[in-house]
């Protein structure tokens, strides 16, 4: 894909996050993208590609009242709309559509319009996981740490310190949830989830959504807010069973999608001035930083441990907070995106002085997919 | 009112063998004819290479373990927590999920790379299920 031939025009997320008891999930879709069509200064009419997840395309497109001509219904998890960032530009490129919805919303919390979640048990993963005591994903997705600190020599003091900096940045965001200073030890001391995994390194569970909007770079200028250029992309998938991932101490699907990203932006490592790696629980940083060629994945527990992606270090990372302390509706790679781009606006609450190239990587499922968007606000 | 029982798996013609090597008592894998690749969860056709000839076979039931964690909450219907979801490294190379019993479900006995041995829990007249057990000797 040509680098930065599409961009956001159009980014915000719902009235309000967090917990929402007086909306259904399709509504706080569409709360999302009036909020988004109204930041690109657009109306529904201009709109004729939409994409989204777990929700279908027709139940968004129908309830807003769009008339597509490109549809994208890619649902391999939380990074979905990175996936649909790749696509939707690759298909305003294509000529197939000229502005592009993506919508994610989850009544997460208060379970209002939210379809039931389940693994029928004549599934790969209901005859061969299920039996055996997974129940949610703080049971599943955390199984692989124990091998990666056992390989990479990784502490759990290192992983705590994840959820210790991201509470740093949160406290910045006045949209964030939990916004209260804490330390390694109130981390290794709160209730246990699934060992080595406590509450504090667990996502939040939340209510909320968020809206972009994509057309090409020529249009782009023409619209309200600085465009927020894709320079790079990339994605994959691996598994949908943790137990069947190729090894635990990396994530196939990372080293394939962040890769890929970089290659497509034409970046080094040192050329990036923000990131952001889906946080569901504490130990992704980790994989994240290792998978897409930060650093070895032996030096990344003691590069976050020594501050280096804390407010005021060298690599700041999930500066809203992160799924850890900013919110977490189910799938939070739609939060990622968004401050990515108010990144690249300049406009994030906790902004990053100067930044021009953002990094933005998600996780689907358990380590089953993954995507990363490489934006930039200089053409 | 009877407990809530554990999820039990419902085999399909493509696993069916598996689950029948466990009610009879045997762990069975299967293997490629064409590239030899020992592969898990079953199906008639290998995934590395395509062919489909494959054969079915005994494993030896010994493993190593992998990696787990100790679920605490929420707890599974049918599991008493905390109980360890474990990942187990067969000897023929596959890895599969499975329990830890005759052991302490503690970091402390849950050693990564412990020998394990497979132990097998009968839930009903159809399905047995593949659990692991810290080896003897």
């Amino acid at each position: 894909m040509r680098r930065n031939a599409v961009a956001v025009v159009g980014a915000a997320e719902t009235t309000e996050l967090g917990v929402i008891p007086d909306m259904s999930q399709i509504q706080l879709h569409a709360d999302a993208a009036l909020n988004a069509i109204a930041d690109a200064g657009l109306k529904l009419s201009d709109i004729d590609g939409i994409a989204t997840a777990v929700e279908t395309p027709q139940q968004i497109a129908h309830y807003l009242g769009i008339k597509p001509t490109w549809v994208d219904g890619t649902s391999v998890g939380g990074c979905s709309f990175m996936l649909h960032v790749r696509h939707a530009a690759a298909a305003i490129e294509a000529g197939l559509c000229k502005t592009v919805l993506i919508t994610h919303a989850e009544s997460g919390k208060s379970m209002i319009g939210k379809l039931p979640r389940s693994t029928p048990p004549d599934s790969l993963n209901g005859q061969f996981e299920s039996p055996f005591g997974v129940y949610g994903p703080p049971s599943m997705f955390p199984i692989p740490v124990l091998r990666y600190m056992k390989t990479h020599g990784i502490t759990h003091e290192q992983i705590a310190m994840v959820a210790v900096v991201q509470r740093e940045w949160a406290a910045k965001n006045p949209r964030a949830m939990m916004k209260a200073p804490i330390t390694v030890a109130d981390v290794l001391n709160s209730k246990m989830i699934a060992y080595p995994f406590r509450i504090l390194q667990c996502c939040l569970v939340t209510d909320g959504g968020g809206a972009l909007i994509l057309t090409s770079a020529d249009r782009a200028r023409d619209f309200p807010n600085k465009p927020v250029y894709i320079l790079g992309t990339g994605e994959s998938v691996e598994t949908p069973m943790v137990s069947q991932m190729e090894t635990f101490d990396s994530s196939r699907a990372f080293r394939t999608a962040g890769p890929l990203a970089f290659r497509e932006a034409g970046i080094a490592h040192k050329d990036v001035d923000h990131l952001m790696i889906y946080d569901a629980f504490a130990h992704l940083p980790l994989y994240g930083l290792g998978d897409l060629g930060f650093m070895p994945h032996e030096e990344t527990g003691k590069f976050i441990a020594d501050g280096n992606t804390r407010p005021g270090g060298k690599l700041p990372l999930n500066t809203n907070g992160g799924g850890l302390s900013y919110m977490h509706s189910g799938m939070y790679g739609m939060y990622a995106l968004q401050e990515s781009v108010r990144q690249m606006r300049g406009i994030a609450p906790a902004q990053v002085p100067g930044a021009k190239i953002s990094v933005c990587h998600g996780v689907g499922g358990m380590f089953a997919a993954s995507g990363t968007i490489i934006f930039t606000n200089e053409k | 009112m009877a407990e809530p029982a554990r999820a039990r798996p419902k085999p399909t013609p493509e696993t069916q063998h598996f689950w029948d090597g466990t009610a009879a008592g045997e762990l069975r894998l299967q293997r490629c004819d064409a590239c030899a690749n020992v592969y898990f969860p079953p199906r008639p056709f290998c995934p590395s290479c395509a062919s489909r000839k494959v054969s079915i076979f005994k494993a030896s039931g010994k493993g190593t373990l992998y990696s787990y964690v100790i679920n605490h909450r929420p707890a599974a219907p049918g599991f008493t927590p905390p109980y360890a979801i474990a990942v187990v490294e067969l000897e023929e190379g596959p890895r599969m999920m499975s329990n830890i019993v005759d052991c302490p479900q503690t970091p402390e006995a849950l050693e990564l790379d412990m020998k394990l041995e497979v132990a097998f829990e009968k839930l009903d007249d159809k399905i047995t299920l593949p659990l692991f057990r810290p080896a003897k000797g």
